[in-house]
C-alpha cells in the first residue's frame, strides 16, 4: 500500500490496473483522455496486461465493450460527456445485454454551447439504462469504486454493467492523497469474472440479442432486468463491508456527515459535496443544526437510506449540479419521489440548481442556501427553485450579448 | 491552510511548478490538493494552477478566490485583466514576481500595499528552449518565500514530478529550482500566513438574481466563430500519414475522397490530392481505395522525407 499524489483520471486508472482488467477499448476526449493515456503506457512498459484497442467512435467503444465482457473476460473503459451521448445507443443495449462492464464517466456539461467543465447532464442522461451509476466525491473514491464496482458488477445476482461518475476538473486533473491497495489484496478482493453461462465466442460464431421478442417476453426481460438493478443496493453494502474490511475505508451507498442531531440538509452527489461539508463545519460553529446527504448509488436509488437519513428533519435544500429542461433538477424530483407519503416527518424541500458547466459554489452560497431553507421552514412555504447566479454574471453576460448584437448589426441594442 | 496561485503562460510550465510544489507540502506531511486550470489550451494564452495544503483533510475545493502567495512567471501577465493576477488578494497576501523590476516599483505601478518579491529574470529565460525550466524555478522561489519546505523535500520533489525526463533535464531543473529557493531564503524577509476559511456569520451575501424569461431573438446561443474548422490545423494530430502512389492510383471514381470523413481529399486534374494541414490520419482512404494505391506511413517518416525532398529542391 502506498499513500501518494494523484488525479481523479489517474485514480480511475489505478482502478483498472488492480482489478487487472483484460480489454480496454478506447476514444479520447476531454477531460477523460489522461484515464487512457494513462493505462496505455502502462501496457506499453509491461506494467499491466491487457490489451487497449482505439476505436473509431464512443458507440464502436461499448458495442466492441459489450462484445468483449460477454465473451467473459473483464473490461474496462471510460469516457465523457458527448462522448456518452454518441455511445447512447449502445449503453442501452450492452446493458440488456447484462455484461458486467465498467465505464468511468467524466462528467463535462454538454453542448449546445459546448464547455469543457463539469455538470451531470451527461450522465444523467444514461439514468434509465440500465447501466447502474456510482458518483464520487474524491479521487480517492475513485480508485475504491471502480475496483468495488467490478465486485458487483459481476455477481450473479447483479450482472450489469456499472458507470463510475468523477467530475472533470474538479477530480479528474486534481491530485489529492490517495491510498493505492497493493496489487495482490486487491487482486482477492476483486477476485476473477466467472462468466459462466455467458459464452459468447469469436471461435463459434452466433448472434446475441438479436431476437425481436414479443411483449411478453420484452417486459419479462426488461423488468428482470430493473430487479437486478433493484438487488445491487444489498450487494452493494456487501462488497461495500468487505472493502473495509480488507483496506480499511467505507463507502456507503449514501454518505451522511454530522446529521445525527441535524434539522437541516444539503443533499448533493459528486465532487461538490465536499465543499459543502465545509459550509456544513461553518455553518455548525454558527449554531445552524446542519448535516450533508450524499447518494452515492443513484441507480439503483437508494429510497430506503435517503428516507432514513432524513427522516425527522425539518428541511433539506437539494443541489442539483443538472437540469432536466421543462423540469428542473432532477435530485430533487427523484428525492421528492422517495419522501412523498413514505414518512410523516418528511423535511420540507428546496431546490437549487447551481455548478452548470462548471461554475463554482461559493462558501456564502452554502450560507445563503441554509438561510433560504430555515426561512423556508420557519413560513412552512416551500421556497420557488432558485438557479444559484448572481447580478455579476448576469451583467457579464449583458456585456457579451451587446457585443454580439454591435458586431451582428452594427449597433447597440435598442438602438 | 496554504492557498497558493501560479500564473504563467502556455508553456511555461505552470502545471509542473504546482505539481512540484504539491509535492513538497505533500513530503512534509502536509493534506495537499493541486489542479491546472486552462480552457481550450494554446501555447502563450494564460493559464492557472493552484495549490491548497493543510495539516487537516481538505474539502475545500475548485479555484482559488482569496490565495496567500501568489506566483507570476511572467510580468506581462499582472496588468492583464483576463488572467486575474490580482483576483482576490488580501492586504498580506504575499505576491512572487519573476521581474527585473523591484517589489517597490510594482508596489507603486499597481497601487497596492502588498509584499511583492520579486525573482530577477535570467537572460536564459529569453531563449525559448529555457522556458520549459521556469516552472520549476518558480516553484524553488515559491517554496523559498513559504519557508516550511526543505531543501531536501524540495529537490525530492523535483525527482518525483521530472525525473522520467532523463537526468540531463532534471539536473538543470533542480539546479534552477534550488538557485532561486536560495536565493529567494537569503534575500526576502517576508511571511505567508495561512488563511482561515470564511466565517457563516456574518457572511456577505450573494447577490443572486432571477434570470427573466427572454425570447429566443436574444437568449438562444446563435454564436458564430471564425472559420475554425479551417483555421485548426487538425493535421497536427496525425501519427500516420496516407500516402498516394500516382502511378497506381486508376482514378477510380474517387473512392478515396468520398470515404474520408474529413472530407479532405479533394480532386485536381483527375487525381486525388490530399490536404494533410488538415487530414488527421485516420486512414480510412488507404482501408478504401480498391486499387492499394494509397499507403499508411509513420508521420515522422513521412516529414523526414518531405524535408530532404524540399532540401534537394532548395
Ligand atoms: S487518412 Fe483519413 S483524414 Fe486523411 S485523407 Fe485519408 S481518410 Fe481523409
Ligand atoms: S480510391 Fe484509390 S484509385 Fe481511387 S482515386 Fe483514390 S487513390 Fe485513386
Amino acid at each position: 500500500m502506498s499513500r501518494r499524489l494523484l488525479t481523479g483520471n489517474g485514480s480511475a486508472a489505478w482502478g483498472a490496473r488492480l482489478a487487472r482488467v483484460d480489454y480496454i477499448p478506447a476514444f479520447p476526449i476531454t477531460p477523460q483522455t489522461e484515464i487512457i493515456e494513462t493505462i496505455a503506457e502502462w501496457i506499453d512498459r509491461g506494467k499491466m496486461t491487457g490489451r487497449m484497442v482505439t476505436m473509431e467512435s464512443e458507440h464502436a467503444m461499448i458495442t466492441a465493450a459489450g462484445a468483449a465482457s460477454a465473451t467473459g473476460v473483464r473490461v474496462f473503459s471510460a469516457t465523457s460527456s458527448q462522448g456518452l451521448l454518441y455511445a447512447m445507443e449502445m449503453i442501452y443495449s450492452v446493458a440488456g445485454w447484462r455484461t458486467p462492464l465498467v465505464l468511468v464517466n467524466v462528467s463535462r456539461g454538454i453542448s449546445a454551447p459546448i464547455t469543457l467543465e463539469p455538470d451531470h447532464n451527461d450522465v444523467l442522461a444514461a439514468r434509465d439504462s440500465g447501466f447502474l451509476q456510482i458518483h464520487c466525491s474524491t479521487c480517492q473514491e475513485v480508485l475504491d469504486t471502480t475496483l468495488m464496482a467490478y465486485r458487483l458488477a459481476e455477481d450473479e445476482r447483479v450482472r450489469l454493467p456499472v458507470i463510475v461518475n468523477q467530475d472533470g476538473f474538479y477530480l479528474s486533473f486534481t491530485r489529492e492523497p490517495v491510498e493505492i491497495p497493493d496489487s495482490r489484496p486487491a487482486a482477492e478482493f476483486v477476485g476473477d469474472y466467472n462468466p459462466e453461462n455467458m459464452g459468447f465466442r469469436a471461435s463459434s460464431p452466433s448472434s446475441q440479442a438479436v431476437a425481436v421478442l414479443g411483449a411478453g417476453a420484452y417486459s419479462y426481460f426488461r423488468y428482470e432486468t430493473h430487479l437486478a438493478a433493484r438487488e445491487a443496493l444489498s450487494v452493494y453494502e456487501e462488497v461495500a463491508r468487505e472493502y473495509r474490511e480488507r483496506f480499511g475505508r467505507y463507502h456507503p451507498i449514501v454518505e451522511t456527515y454530522r446529521t445525527e442531531d441535524a434539522e437541516y440538509a444539503f443533499v448533493m452527489m459528486d465532487s461538490f459535496a465536499t465543499k459543502a461539508k465545509d459550509g456544513v463545519d461553518r455553518l455548525r460553529e454558527s449554531g445552524v443544526k446542519i448535516g450533508l446527504v450524499r447518494p452515492r448509488l443513484l441507480r439503483p436509488f437508494p429510497e430506503e437510506q435517503l428516507c432514513r437519513a432524513l427522516a425527522g428533519m425539518k428541511g433539506a435544500a437539494v443541489i442539483d449540479q443538472n437540469l432536466s429542461m421543462g423540469k428542473g433538477g432532477v435530485l430533487y424530483t427523484e428525492i421528492a419521489s422517495a419522501l412523498y407519503g413514505q414518512n410523516e416527518a418528511a423535511p420540507l424541500l428546496a431546490s437549487f440548481i447551481g455548478g452548470l458547466g462548471g461554475r463554482d459554489i461559493s462558501a456564502e452560497e452554502f450560507y445563503e442556501i441554509a438561510a433560504t431553507l430555515q426561512k423556508a421552514v420557519k413560513h412552512n412555504r416551500a421556497p420557488r427553485p432558485r438557479l444559484l447566479y448572481t447580478v455579476e454574471e448576469l451583467r457579464a453576460m449583458r456585456k457579451l450579448q451587446a457585443i454580439a448584437h454591435v458586431e451582428r448589426h452594427g449597433s447597440k441594442p435598442g438602438e | 491552510m496554504f492557498r497558493i496561485r501560479f500564473h504563467g503562460r502556455g508553456g511555461q510550465g505552470m502545471k509542473t511548478a504546482s505539481r512540484i510544489l504539491g509535492t513538497a507540502f505533500f513530503l512534509e506531511g502536509y493534506e495537499v490538493q493541486d489542479a491546472p486550470r486552462y480552457g481550450a489550451e494554446r501555447r502563450g494564452a494564460p493559464i492557472f494552477a493552484y495549490i491548497r495544503a493543510d495539516r487537516k483533510p481538505i474539502n475545500e475545493r475548485g479555484i482559488i478566490a482569496g490565495p496567500d502567495l501568489v506566483v507570476v512567471a511572467d510580468d506581462s501577465l499582472v496588468p492583464l485583466p483576463a488572467a486575474g493576477v490580482l483576483q482576490g488578494i488580501r492586504e498580506p497576501t504575499v505576491i512572487l514576481l519573476k521581474s527585473c523590476e523591484s517589489g517597490a516599483t510594482w508596489r507603486q505601478r499597481l497601487n497596492i500595499k502588498n509584499p511583492i518579491v520579486t525573482l530577477p529574470e535570467t537572460g536564459e529565460a529569453e531563449d525559448s528552449a529555457e522556458l520549459r525550466y521556469i516552472g520549476a524555478a518558480c516553484a524553488g522561489a515559491a517554496a523559498g518565500v513559504l519557508g516550511i519546505i526543505s531543501r531536501e523535500s524540495l529537490a525530492q520533489a523535483i525527482q518525483e514530478e521530472l525525473g522520467r525526463l532523463g537526468e540531463a533535464v532534471l539536473a538543470k531543473n533542480r539546479a534552477n529550482a534550488l538557485a532561486s529557493f536560495d536565493a529567494i531564503k537569503k534575500s526576502a524577509a517576508v511571511n505567508v500566513t495561512e488563511g482561515g476559511s470564511i466565517p457563516a456569520q456574518p457572511y456577505k451575501r450573494p447577490a443572486w438574481i432571477d434570470l427573466p424569461f427572454e425570447d429566443a431573438r436574444i437568449s438562444a446561443p446563435v454564436i458564430h466563430a471564425g472559420l475554425t474548422s479551417v483555421e485548426v490545423r487538425t493535421g497536427l494530430w496525425r501519427t500516420m500519414a496516407p500516402v498516394i502512389d500516382y502511378s497506381l492510383c486508376r482514378g477510380c471514381w474517387w473512392v478515396c475522397s468520398t470515404f474520408c470523413p474529413d472530407g479532405v481529399i479533394s480532386v485536381r486534374d483527375n487525381q486525388p490530392v490530399i490536404d494533410y494541414d488538415h487530414c488527421k490520419g485516420c486512414l480510412v482512404c488507404v482501408a478504401q481505395c480498391p486499387s492499394h494505391a494509397i499507403a499508411a506511413v509513420p508521420e515522422k517518416e513521412e516529414q523526414a522525407r518531405k524535408k530532404a525532398v524540399a532540401g534537394e529542391a532548395s
